[in-house]
């Protein structure tokens, strides 16, 4: 096996609504050094059904996407906490007592999020990079108290030659939540407004996250309320 | 779509409250911990206990009813909430109460006992400051520790005023002078004291009862009667086991090192004792406890009621207490409220109003997983799957699936225009929809 030949799962949020993020992502790990290719026929995780209690949709959702990351003999890189999360530590459960626990257990322990995947590489030599200005990193939930991956993303960041802003209780949830989003819509804005005051606060035009789907509500708010920032996935601001 | 769910943004003046007074606690807290030596092996050890008393829970009631009914103590046990209202009110009946003052009590707000005894015609007088503003406002505890956390001192004032018959003016120390000295008649004069118990120790049969305001030792020693309604899950096995759990109480709930006021209560008072109760009545309530007893839930009883996960919890502090209809609101009200009341329809919607962002889990000082608990109490069937069966089998196959996405990249395309329905409306009343963008 080739050991510098990763696969990128897109995921199905990244698929629908900003692709480019699966050519970042490719574009991020090639300049560390590997050889990525996009896995093919994955489509989605499970999560929405999970989080809603539709273990059974979930199950038979993951159960396709773990067949064709299964076929895959190499690490697979996600650009998302929170699918990472989903595929770490709920499918060997999800699956257990089934005939593919082994094959999720396998899975589960080679499949990473992106920053994470990065920092488990010794560090390339940073260059003196260029400064490409100040940006106010958004640490999604499950990323930091699932997977405890608090430093990886800030130090990518950083050696791209960004400043991170930190906010007053940076860590605390933007409100997507997945159908927490839209069934109880007026918490969940709420939540992303008092995330958008502290990000203008700072006078901050940049908020990036490892999770595009807090960053689509964020953006989606920003945008209702006329706010000039910009939300970039992690994986668009390495490459 | 329409939502019948209470989870619903609180007013500002009551969202400001919250906010303030939970960034105060939650910071607090965060600084005594950091404080110990080492408080993620207490909080282990803390855990670890919890749930080994938990597994032997029959043998250590019992151990704990012997040693306490060996010191005087009247033990009543309550399968459900009826029936300990029923023993309170035979009890205060027996003892011919007419007045009754209380400490704030979790189990006593649970069983609604204050309507009980209004309704014999009982005066009761709630004695913690917080539980006296509420009482005045006619309203449930908000939080389990800071039950008028949603008040401010306008609002005090505004309601002690009332109380009062003239004014008394919007500053804190005037309100807590009038609330002094309203409460100290009520101390003397009252027949009987109601408290509820934050830890029974087995060893020694004794109660333990923590408070910042010393109304709580005025309720169990003053009058005649002292009651103590307690949770059957409110026990330890010993004095060390109370030690861990006295280490990581205040600091979780409020930051201190130790709460103002420890009271051991081991029994009424004895022959050449110069105060305490005459009787002492202890009321362990079941109420849906022991059915948790044995299930993937059971851990769900090792809260030590610290009120830290709704200090950090982002959905809390926009909706507030009131919005979960339980005195049990936040992330552990959300997963036992359900739990005590498994056919309650509203209470059973409760584990899908968090986002499972985890920040409830993190700082639970005895590590009940309340993320993972709210996403296990998400799975009872009760609502249709229809949609995301329908969902499951299209995103099954990777043909479908690319439809699929390549159908909702057009959508996208067209969101402005197209007319929208369901989640995509629900969505868009604040928020826009992602920018369409090619790869």
């Amino acid at each position: 096996m080739d050991d510098r030949q990763v696969a990128i799962f897109a995921t199905c949020v990244v698929e629908i609504v900003r692709p480019q993020i699966v050519d970042a992502t490719a574009r991020a790990l090639r300049g560390a050094g590997y050889r990525p290719t996009t896995a093919v026929g994955a489509t989605c995780c499970g999560q929405p059904a999970a989080n809603a209690g539709a273990t059974t949709a979930a199950r038979r959702v993951a159960r396709h996407t773990l067949r064709q990351l299964g076929k895959i003999d190499a690490p697979i890189v996600v650009p998302s906490g929170s699918c990472t999360t989903m595929i770490r530590h709920h499918w060997p459960q999800l699956f257990a007592g089934t005939r593919d626990e082994g094959a999720a257990r396998s899975v589960s322990a080679r499949t990473y999020e992106l920053t994470e995947f990065l920092a488990t590489q010794s560090a390339i030599a940073p260059g003196t990079p260029d400064t490409r200005g100040s940006v106010v990193y958004h640490p999604s939930c499950h990323l930091t108290r699932e997977l405890d991956v608090v430093e990886p993303p800030r130090r990518a960041l950083r050696e791209a030659g960004y400043t991170i802003t930190s906010l007053d209780d940076g860590d605390r949830c933007c409100g997507f939540g997945g159908t927490f989003s839209v069934t109880f819509a007026d918490v969940s804005v709420a939540m992303a407004d008092e995330k958008l005051d502290a990000v203008t606060a700072t006078g901050a035009g940049t908020v990036t996250s490892c999770d595009l789907s807090c960053l689509i509500h964020l953006e989606g708010r920003a945008l209702a309320r006329g706010l000039a920032v910009n939300f970039p996935h992690v994986a668009e601001l390495l490459a | 779509m329409t939502r019948t769910s209470s989870i619903t943004v609180a007013s500002e003046p009551v969202r400001a409250a919250v906010r303030n007074a939970t960034d105060i606690l939650a910071t607090n807290r965060r600084d005594a911990l950091e404080g110990l030596a080492d408080s993620d092996a207490l909080r282990d050890e803390a855990a670890f206990l919890r749930r080994r008393t938990l597994a032997d829970l029959d043998a250590v009631l019992r151990q704990w009813q012997t040693a306490s009914e060996a010191r005087g103590v009247v033990v009543h046990r309550a399968r459900d909430a009826a029936e300990a209202v029923h023993i309170v009110l035979e009890t205060v009946a027996k003892s011919a109460g007419r007045l009754v003052v209380k400490g704030k009590s979790m189990a006593s707000e649970e069983i609604h006992l204050n309507d009980a005894l209004e309704r014999e015609g009982v005066t009761v007088v709630e004695t913690d400051l917080g539980e006296f503003i509420i009482q005045l406002a006619r309203e449930t505890p908000s939080h389990i520790i800071v039950p008028a956390i949603h008040r401010n001192r306008f609002d005090v004032s505004q309601l002690f005023s009332a109380d009062a018959g003239y004014t008394i003016a919007p500053v804190v120390e005037d309100e807590a002078a009038y609330a002094r000295a309203r409460l100290r008649d009520a101390f003397l004069a009252a027949d009987v004291g109601i408290t509820g118990v934050n830890f029974a120790v087995a060893e020694t049969g004794s109660i333990c009862l923590v408070e910042n305001e010393g109304n709580g030792r005025m309720c169990s020693s003053l009058p005649r009667v002292h009651i103590a309604v307690m949770g059957m899950e409110r026990i330890v096995r010993d004095w060390d086991e109370l030690d861990v759990m006295l280490a990581l109480l205040a600091r979780s709930a409020t930051g201190q090192a130790l709460s103002v006021y420890t009271n051991i209560i081991s029994g009424p008072r004895r022959e050449g004792e110069l105060d305490g109760p005459e009787e002492l009545h202890v009321v362990v309530l079941d109420n849906g406890r022991s059915n948790l007893i044995g299930t993937a839930y059971e851990e769900t009883l090792s809260c030590i009621r610290c009120g830290a996960c709704l200090n950090v919890c982002p959905v809390y502090r926009h909706v507030g207490g009131h919005a979960y209809r339980s005195v049990y609101s936040g992330p552990i009200g959300a997963v036992l409220t359900p739990l005590l009341a498994p056919d309650d329809a509203a209470a059973a919607e409760l584990p899908r109003a968090s986002t499972l962002c985890g920040a409830c889990t993190d700082v639970c000082p005895v590590r009940i997983p309340l993320h993972d608990l709210l996403l296990r109490l998400r799975q009872r069937p009760r609502r249709s799957t229809r949609g995301f069966d329908v969902w499951s089998r299209v995103w099954s196959s990777s043909i479908a699936y690319r439809v699929s996405v390549r159908a909702s990249h057009v959508a996208l395309r067209l969101g402005r225009v197209l007319p929208k329905f369901g989640w995509v409306k629900e969505w868009s009343e604040a928020r826009r929809l992602p920018r369409a963008s090619r790869r």
